[in-house]
């Protein structure tokens, strides 16, 4: 199994689930974040006072999936993902080691 | 324009004439003032109204801009300093404010706990022979004192003790707010003797509430952190809203303070509306020139400055003269905002002596050059009246700027001795809600 954890930008999230729908992706879980990368945050200025912020609001996409599978999804979290401007996000793939669906109990790939 | 002529006389606090040691053109008319339905119905509303400027107006407008873990301190200082000066109102306030006789500083101890007040006493209006219940003007003026005191803790949010606040309010109303309100509105009072113009409270509230906010900021030091660490607002929408609430509940205080139901209201509430308007657009439009965005923040910033700056003028200005003194006033509070308080280096945490004890000031003093005929004013005079009018303008704002500061000193060191004036480090880290009320303002 693998686990796929993508950053992107949060206007681009329901394209995102849309283009795991269209490829039978069965769940996942998103989450607010902050951070940054090559996109260094904005300034915000109140009377007067300027405020740097270097974290930037982002979402965080988590899925786990068949080894086979990744890949493809991988693809679609790219292409619906991107704008081609800095601060699009990225894709990490990761390996899992087990898991278990808490109603059932079934284990590992039968689990997702 | 009988009027208006009346109006040059100065303010609010010329409505006892029936009762106080009465001068010479008032006893001749004082013989049984009729009480006008009208009149009455209208200061009543009016009252109400300048008890929602502050609650939830100013709570909102300042809690809003402070951090989240600071939001439920804001709004129950802002409330219990309120509650507060209400009851201390009626045991010695209003006695020293607008009580019998006294003198030129205070009006003496007569009507300590309404003593003498009932339902049948009337307080004199503008107009001869006009009166209003004198229950109805002691709600009014009591409004008036409550958010004054509640005006001058914009400075010391984030970090002043709940019971430090509480006993800096009591010290500060009875030794700065009563006389200051005598002085400028009781019948026999200092400036308004001199022939002074505060229509609503340019002086008496906002330049002593900023003036009074400043020094408090001084004494009990820079937030942990400030002006290193970003401090923005937690969330804008209540200022917004509170900004609304204000604006709104600001006819009362103004137009109300007519005493009347009548044209000169109708002036207050016009310029109440266009002096406004110009403020919050001629901030955003300072923020353009300067090279920034037009913001939500200086918007309501704006508007607040139009709204302190007309409160001296709203009867004793056309719309015009309005119009131009709001636009002026925000400019250069303004300056002092984002210039001025970073040079200085002082944390006037929510800009109250910024916005009201700066705009306070240009309105006081605009006030004697809109005033004039000349310029579309109610004055008789054209402009040759008004180099007289400026200088007693400007005698009655550096008298306030000295009596504010002094009593401030004075309330400030006490509240200090008695509970040590600022919370721990770690409930300034933590937040005052949790460690000064046991609460937070938001639990997910």
């Amino acid at each position: 199994m693998k686990l796929i954890l993508a950053v992107i930008k949060p206007h681009k999230l329901e394209e995102v689930r849309e283009a795991l729908g269209d490829i039978s992706v069965q769940g996942l879980t998103v989450s607010e974040a902050r951070g940054f990368g090559r996109q260094k945050g904005h300034t915000e200025i109140y009377r007067g006072a300027e405020y740097q912020t270097n974290l930037v609001p982002k979402i965080r996409v988590e899925i786990v999936v068949e080894d086979a599978f990744a890949e493809r999804v991988v693809e679609a979290i790219q292409h619906s993902a991107r704008t081609g401007s800095i601060g699009d996000g990225k894709i990490f793939v990761l390996d899992v080691e087990q898991a278990v669906r808490i109603r059932t109990g079934e284990q590992n790939d039968d689990a997702l | 324009m009988k009027l208006t002529s009346n109006l040059c006389r100065g303010a609010a606090g010329i409505a006892l004439a029936a009762f106080a040691a009465m001068p010479a053109w008032a006893q001749a008319a004082a013989a049984a003032p009729t009480v006008d339905k009208g009149d009455t119905a209208w200061m009543m509303t009016s009252t109400v109204f300048v008890l929602m400027m502050i609650l939830p107006g100013l709570a909102l407008f300042y809690g809003g801009l402070v951090r989240s873990k600071n939001m439920l301190s804001v709004m129950t200082q802002v409330g219990a300093v309120c509650a507060l000066a209400m009851l201390i109102w009626v045991g010695w306030g209003y006695s020293m404010a607008f009580g019998d006789g006294g003198n030129a500083v205070i009006a003496g101890f007569g009507k300590v706990f309404l003593k003498g007040v009932n339902s049948t006493t009337t307080a004199a209006t503008f107009t001869t022979g006009v009166a209003i219940p004198e229950y109805v003007y002691v709600c009014f003026q009591m409004t008036f004192a409550a958010i004054t005191v509640a005006l001058v803790l914009g400075s010391v949010v984030e970090r002043m003790k709940f019971s430090a606040v509480m006993i800096f309010a009591a010290i500060w109303l009875t030794i700065v707010y009563f006389p200051v309100a005598h002085m400028v509105w009781g019948v026999n009072g200092f400036f308004l003797t001199k022939g002074a113009l505060d229509f609503a409270g340019g002086t008496v509230v906002h330049i002593n509430s900023g003036v009074s906010a400043l020094v408090a900021c001084l004494f009990l030091g820079k937030r942990i952190g400030y002006p290193q660490e970003p401090m923005p607002p937690h969330s804008l929408t209540m200022t917004g809203i509170g900004t609304g609430l204000l604006w709104v509940g600001w006819f009362g205080f103004n137009a109300g303070s007519a005493l009347e139901a009548n044209g000169s209201a109708g002036l207050a509430m016009m310029n109440t509306f266009v002096g406004t308007a110009a403020g919050g657009l001629v901030w955003m439009l300072i923020e353009k020139l300067v090279g920034h965005k037009a913001s939500a923040l200086g918007f309501c910033s704006g508007l607040v400055v139009g709204l302190v700056a007309v409160t001296p003028a709203a009867g004793n200005s056309g719309p015009l003269g309005a119009i131009v003194l709001c636009s002026v006033a925000t400019v250069v509070c303004y300056l002092a905002v984002t210039k001025l308080k970073p040079a200085l280096g002082y944390d006037d945490a929510l800009d109250t002596f910024g916005v009201h004890g700066v705009g306070g000031m240009v309105g006081a003093i605009g006030t004697g050059i809109v005033y004039s005929a000349a310029l579309g004013g109610p004055s008789g005079d054209s402009w040759m009246g008004m180099g007289k009018q400026l200088l007693v303008q400007l005698e009655t704002v550096g008298t306030t700027i000295v009596w504010a500061a002094v009593g401030t000193t004075i309330a400030i060191y006490v509240a200090k001795a008695l509970t040590g004036l600022r919370v721990s480090r770690e409930t300034e880290f933590e937040g005052l809600d949790i460690g000064e009320h046991g609460e937070r303002a938001y639990n997910y």
